[in-house]
């Protein structure tokens, strides 16, 4: 049976891909960033998961204002790198896992939760760059990813976007659907995007370090609690942007103990501010 | 009866909500128009002419023309849209966030690199920091206004 292993946290800040792709990543600035995820991609070497159930949202790449879904599952083979204005990001594609991601859509439609199925997506960097921060730079041609994908794409853009609470059931739903699966796979849900941001208006550049770190400590040990936190109080204290940070309970929704099981292990956090705009969070949660 | 909107007190920030998105959706479709090279090129040789392409207001083709992404959002506009201007026009996320607070890209850098703006007097409308509108503009541009 696929078993999810293990959750994992990050920001998806572009200009961290920026600073891989152009060699930045020694300069004085970003050290301290990339030193972060030295512990990450170790690990990563140790776990060897098959699949990553890759929760993050679309900047406007693939969907404009023409199609706005809540929940989106990718059920390609294969997904293009969006060119973001700037061209592609030089990674390589990403390698889907349709039976999963089809096994997932039905299992979780039917529990309740009504996604939008994907068969053409191109994917920006608030998928490509944590797939970079994890597994450490790759060749766009001659490399490849060394997992399985299925991207899920949320709408944090326009409003109204899905309560904290609506995504911890839905990760709950998500454990159902994978532990459901026959074939004996590793799988690792990522909850990405935040944390403290704002990218607009006279309040651009808000960080709030102690909210941050408080959601860090929630979001470990009583997540259901955290996940009844309303829209408004992480716009006003994390910023217009920090509402991403529903979709990292997506993730812990799909740990075990929220299922009544053990609590998971903590083997990774970090937090570090700036990385451009944004405040840095990084979480691993290891089911035990 | 009429949508709640608790979101309204908080100060320098909007919101993209439905009202937002019906008023900005020419403005922000055109921005996504410049994912394509083709389109970016042609909006280079002729802004005027691009922009006259698409059914946007004329207040919206003014402020897409000054780079004014404040105007632009209060217009409508939503920032990860904006954002492709600003690759069209060479810019960081961080130039472009640093615009709209008055400060000089220098002065912003150092904002965030010291641990980014205080929440502290930002959190609703009537308090007093340094994203309050009578606060504005922020940084050197509005030291030379007192």
């Amino acid at each position: 049976m696929a078993k999810i292993t293990a959750s994992v946290y990050t920001s998806h800040v572009p200009a961290i891909g920026a600073a891989l792709d152009m060699g930045k990543t020694h300069e004085p600035y970003w050290q301290p960033v990339f030193k972060g995820y030295e512990f990450a991609k170790q690990w990563m070497t140790e776990q060897k998961p098959d699949v990553v159930f890759l929760v993050y949202n679309d900047h406007a790449t693939a969907f404009s204002l023409e199609l706005i879904p809540t929940f989106a599952i990718g059920t390609a083979a294969e997904y293009e790198i969006a060119d973001e204005g700037f061209g592609p990001r030089p990674v390589p594609k990403v390698q889907g896992h349709p039976e999963l991601a089809w096994h997932v859509a039905q299992s979780v439609i039917q529990d309740d939760f009504d996604l939008t199925i994907v068969n053409k997506m191109p994917v920006d960097h608030g998928l490509t760059v944590p797939l970079s921060l994890m597994f450490g730079e790759r060749h766009p041609e001659r490399d490849a990813w060394p997992v399985k994908v299925i991207p899920f794409a949320v709408n944090v853009v326009q409003y109204p976007v899905p309560s904290g609470r609506r995504c911890f059931q839905l990760g709950q739903a998500i454990r159902r659907a994978v532990e459901s699966f026959d074939p004996d796979l590793n799988v690792q849900i990522w909850g990405t995007g935040g944390m403290s941001h704002q990218l607009q208006g006279p309040r651009a550049g808000l960080i709030n370090r102690e909210w941050d770190n408080r959601f860090l400590d929630r979001l470990i040990s009583e997540p259901a609690e955290l996940a009844q936190l309303p829209h408004l109080d992480y716009v006003r204290e994390a910023g217009s942007e920090g509402i991403e940070l529903v979709m990292w309970l997506i993730a812990r929704g799909a740990m075990a103990d929220v299922a009544g099981g053990p609590a998971p292990r903590v083997a990774q956090r970090f937090y570090h501010v700036p990385a451009s705009n944004t405040a840095v969070g990084h979480l691993i949660l290891e089911n035990t | 009866m009429p949508l709640e909107k608790p979101y309204l007190d908080i100060p320098g920030t909007t919101l993209f909500d439905a009202d937002m998105s019906r008023k900005g959706y020419w403005l922000n479709q055109f921005c996504m128009s410049l994912m394509k090279a083709d389109n970016r090129v042609r909006f280079k040789a002729d802004e005027r002419a691009y922009l006259d392409e698409w059914p946007m207001t004329e207040a919206q083709k003014a402020a897409v023309l000054a780079r004014d992404l404040n105007e632009c959002i209060r217009l409508g506009g939503n920032i990860y849209f904006l954002a492709k201007i600003g690759s069209t026009d060479g810019k960081s996320f961080q130039q472009m966030a640093g615009s709209m607070t008055g400060m000089t890209e220098q002065e912003y850098r150092d904002m965030m690199i010291a641990g980014g703006r205080s929440p502290e007097g930002n959190r609703r409308l009537g308090e007093d920091g340094d994203a309050q509108p009578h606060r504005q503009p922020q940084g050197a541009a509005g030291r030379k206004k007192d």
